[in-house]
């Protein structure tokens, strides 16, 4: 049980896709553009990366070596049609925001780099496990990212304006300051954990 | 631990995933596609909801490239929602125009658009450019940005996203307009009405729009 | 004229990089020296353009008709996964020299998210320039190529900074992708010029 409790911790810290792995960069940067949006994309990610790590180590010992990256990209592809289905039924609108990203967790290297370095060698438990902590990683890291340039960008906090009728700094919701800001919370999160 | 990689075990592998994988989505397919088709729909008749006066039942049309709702309360014709899209600053900008039986542009509302945030995005939120557009009366105003010599007041710093914005309301007028037309203007002497009261007859200019 | 304008649009004010984030991944791994990049870029317009045709026709003529459309995501990267296996092959016997410039690349384009996201959006996305608002097969290839030349002309300059970078004594934490990315940053800025031409 504590093996378990220790793999989602390292999930969130020490193998934290975003800042350590340096994992999706592409999701990460594209839909931060308030804190919101950064968790729900976070959220289908952490749905995809659970449910396709279980399925992946439950699958492995049956798949033949030679076919086992096109067979886990079809189990991946599955699950992320499937969020797709639920998000257009019940979070329309989430859906619109995030657009091509969510058929994009097919290729986000997180969750087909989990397959292949942990749930083809592990049981189903501890797989999952690890797609929750990896997937949780990832949720803190694209919220904290989406809180930083909806703060700067927009002056607001998870859609509450803290500013009153000011416009923020227009840039940090536009392109350039996800990359800016990214750069910046590695340098941070370089300073505080690697020293 | 792994199968052995021999040909008709790949196949196989691979061939019985993929039908399992398709049959899932299949069933879940089945399953969800009438929540999707629902929330489409919900969304659908919140934005005409938004943009026309209360109606009881509506009508999709399809014409071309136009896209409107014919909204009817019972058997008196509300007026029609038109689905414009014009080149925006950001990429597409796409508008429901709600417009009465009378040629009024009701209300308008934003469907999708790609505007810069905080500036074109604005659009969707800035009280004052919104509001201009209800009730608004194409006879009297004169649809262009103000800077262009009209009558629209531009959202501050985002002038090419108004004239967008402009000219997709044009573009619906427009299409109201073709709508209207080809019905049959009753110009005929004999339906005259004598509305002055003073003997002479003064006939009734029914605005066809052209 | 919409050709021009797809291409203008495709290029500059939408590139796929500095305005849609795709390819971030193999953007900042690659990026190092100046010919791995070049040779990155034309692996990647390849496979992009042949990966968009393919998926095209799937998309017109297997998907819709059967009103399987709600397969999309899994039959497009299947089709580009045995795409992107059958050009190495193909490439090893026809080209050798091809194959040695490009060959150590192509098994990263797989999971290079522009790739599946260029192949969508040619078949879901609605376009204000063109008429009718979605892409012909010619208009989704000119289109294809012209992101592809996007993804290099970003490639190749980012490459070019980074390798004058390279040669500047940066703060310790700065190091490596933090730095890059604050310079990407400033390169994705310049291009917010390009914004609202199309």
């Amino acid at each position: 049980m504590n093996k378990n409790i220790k793999l989602i911790g390292d999930g969130l810290v020490k193998n934290n896709p975003t800042f350590v792995l340096l994992l999706g960069m592409c999701p990460t940067l594209a839909t931060t553009t308030s804190a919101i949006n950064g968790m729900s994309m976070g959220l289908a990610t952490l749905f995809v990366l659970v449910l396709s790590n279980m399925a992946i180590s439950a699958i492995s010992p049956l798949v033949p070596d030679k076919v086992h990256i096109p067979v886990y990209i079809v189990v991946i592809a599955t699950f992320v049609t499937l969020l797709q289905f639920l998000m257009q039924a019940f979070t329309p609108a989430m859906y619109e925001t995030l657009g091509l990203f969510i058929p994009l967790i097919v290729v986000n290297c997180i969750v087909l780099g989990r397959a292949e370095a942990f749930a083809n060698k592990n049981g189903v438990i501890a797989s999952a496990c690890d797609g929750l902590g990896v997937g949780l990683g990832f949720t803190l890291a694209l919220t904290v990212l989406g809180l930083v340039r909806e703060l700067l960008g927009s002056g607001s906090a998870f859609g509450f304006n803290l500013i009153g009728g000011h416009d923020g700094m227009l840039a940090f919701v536009m392109a350039p300051g996800a990359f800016i800001c990214l750069g910046y919370l590695l340098v941070l999160f370089n300073k505080i954990f690697k020293r | 631990m792994a199968a052995k990689s021999t040909l008709p075990n790949m196949v196989l592998c691979l061939g019985v995933t993929c039908l399992l994988c398709s049959a899932i989505l299949g069933v879940a397919y089945a399953v969800t596609e009438k929540p999707i088709r629902e929330a489409a729909a919900a969304k659908t008749s919140r934005s005409i909801g938004e943009v026309l006066p209360a109606f009881t039942s509506v009508e999709e049309i399809t014409d071309g490239d136009v896209t409107y709702f014919k909204a009817m309360a019972d058997d008196a014709l509300v007026g029609y929602a038109i689905r414009s899209t014009v080149s925006g600053f950001g990429g597409p900008l796409t508008l429901l125009v709600g417009i009465t039986a009378d040629g009024k542009v009701y209300n308008t509302t934003v469907l999708s658009h790609s505007e810069t945030p905080g500036l074109g995005a604005k659009c969707t939120s800035d009280q004052k450019f919104m509001a201009q557009w209800k009730g608004l009366d194409p006879s009297v105003a004169t649809l262009s940005v103000k800077k262009d010599g009209g009558s629209i007041d531009a959202i501050t710093a985002s002038t090419i996203t108004s004239r967008a914005y402009t000219q997709a309301v044009a573009n619906a007028l427009d299409t109201f307009r073709s709508i209207n037309a080809p019905e049959p203007v009753s110009t005929e002497p004999g339906i005259s009405i004598d509305l002055s009261g003073d003997g002479t007859v003064a006939p009734i200019i029914i605005n066809s729009g052209v | 004229m919409e050709y021009f304008l797809i291409i203008i649009s495709a290029i500059f004010v939408n590139n796929i990089v500095l305005a849609q984030f795709l390819g971030i991944c193999p953007f900042l791994g690659v990026s190092n020296k100046l010919s791995t990049a070049t040779g990155m870029s034309l692996a990647v317009c390849f496979v992009i353009t042949l990966a968009t045709l393919v998926t095209y026709l799937l998309n017109m003529y297997l998907l819709v008709p059967l009103k399987i459309e709600f397969l999309q995501t899994i039959a497009f990267i299947l089709v580009i996964a045995a795409l992107v296996q059958m050009v190495e092959i193909v490439l090893k016997k026809v080209s050798p020299s091809l194959y040695q410039a490009l060959g150590i690349f192509l098994p990263l384009i797989t999971t290079n998210c522009a790739v599946l996201g260029v192949a969508i959006t040619v078949v879901t996305k609605e376009f204000a320039f063109v008429p009718g608002g979605t892409l012909n097969l010619a208009q989704a290839l000119v289109y294809a190529v012209a992101t592809a030349l996007g993804y290099g002309l970003a490639m190749v300059i980012f490459a070019g900074i980074r390798e004058q970078l390279a040669l500047n004594d940066v703060p310790k934490a700065f190091k490596g992708v933090p730095i890059a990315l604050i310079s990407v940053g400033i390169l994705a800025l310049a291009f917010m010029g390009f914004s609202g031409i199309v």
